[in-house]
């Protein structure tokens, strides 16, 4: 699954950094009917977390109420320099994951 | 001149198709607007073990005029410290319209620094949409927006 994820690196020490993500996904609603007629079904991203420093930072639960592509924007205040590492999983089992470096300067 | 051949239509016939008609034009209505505007202590009962979330602290923002439901922006901001000892634990987003009104679920921390999420959501129509907030104190915040949705998502069977 394609990812995009963009922080606000660099930091200094103490300050809130703010990660952007976006992942390509159809989230299916499970309301929708193909050309045969034949129900489409129901295929979202059902959990998602951020992970920084060995610390579950973040965790999102979303439904067929979240867009296609689900974006989300939340803040860390790392304490030092690492990957945030952000995993997901869909309905149908599949996942996917995708990280950036966060860079934290002295304060 | 003779009598156009034609399909003879009992009276019986008659008014059981204009029924079925009655039915066709009321059904799509019906079914778009599931339990048209749901009661708001439903949907946030299950979360806060059936007392009322306090107002105020959260606010929710989104455009006052979503062109196209399938996608619209929101975000939610709570009046928080983000410290030890008082920060937001959850926030919930509920949609009285939706055919699924729980939209998404986001865990937060004291590590967060912001009490800040954004994400897009699809909207089934115009509606109100509320940000339920649980912060460390084990209390429940409310806020609302209102959204005019002109184009609604889920436009078949929902």
């Amino acid at each position: 699954m394609l990812a995009r994820i963009q922080v606000s690196s660099p930091v200094r020490r103490g300050q809130a950094v703010e990660v952007r993500l976006l992942v390509q996904h159809p989230m299916e609603t499970g309301f929708r009917y193909d050309f045969s007629g034949t129900s489409i079904a129901k295929n979202v991203i059902h959990s998602l977390s951020a992970e920084y420093g060995g610390r579950t930072v973040f965790r999102a639960r979303m439904g067929s109420g979240v867009a296609a592509n689900p974006y989300l924007q939340f803040w860390v205040v790392p304490d030092q320099s690492g990957d945030i590492r952000v995993q997901w999983q869909d309905d149908q089992g599949a996942s996917g994951q995708v990280s950036a470096w966060v860079e934290v300067l002295p304060a | 001149m003779s009598e156009a051949p034609s399909v003879r239509w009992s009276r019986r016939q008659g008014l059981g198709g204009l029924l079925a008609c009655a039915s066709w034009v009321a059904g799509p209505t019906r079914a778009q607007a599931p339990p048209a505007n749901s009661d708001w202590a439903q949907l946030y009962g299950p979360f806060t073990a059936g007392s009322t979330p306090n107002v105020g602290r959260v606010s929710v923002v989104t455009p006052r005029l979503a062109d196209n439901g399938l996608s619209v922006p929101l975000s939610v901001r709570v009046d928080s410290p983000m410290s030890e000892r008082d920060h937001v634990r959850r926030v919930v987003l509920l949609s009285n319209r939706n055919p699924r009104p729980v939209i998404a679920e986001f865990e937060l921390g004291p590590w967060s620094g912001k009490a800040e999420v954004a994400t897009r959501v699809r909207l089934n129509g115009s509606q109100e949409v509320m940000a339920l907030v649980l912060t460390s104190d084990g209390r429940w915040w409310r806020g609302t927006a209102e959204v005019e949705v002109t184009e609604s998502a889920c436009m078949d069977a929902s």
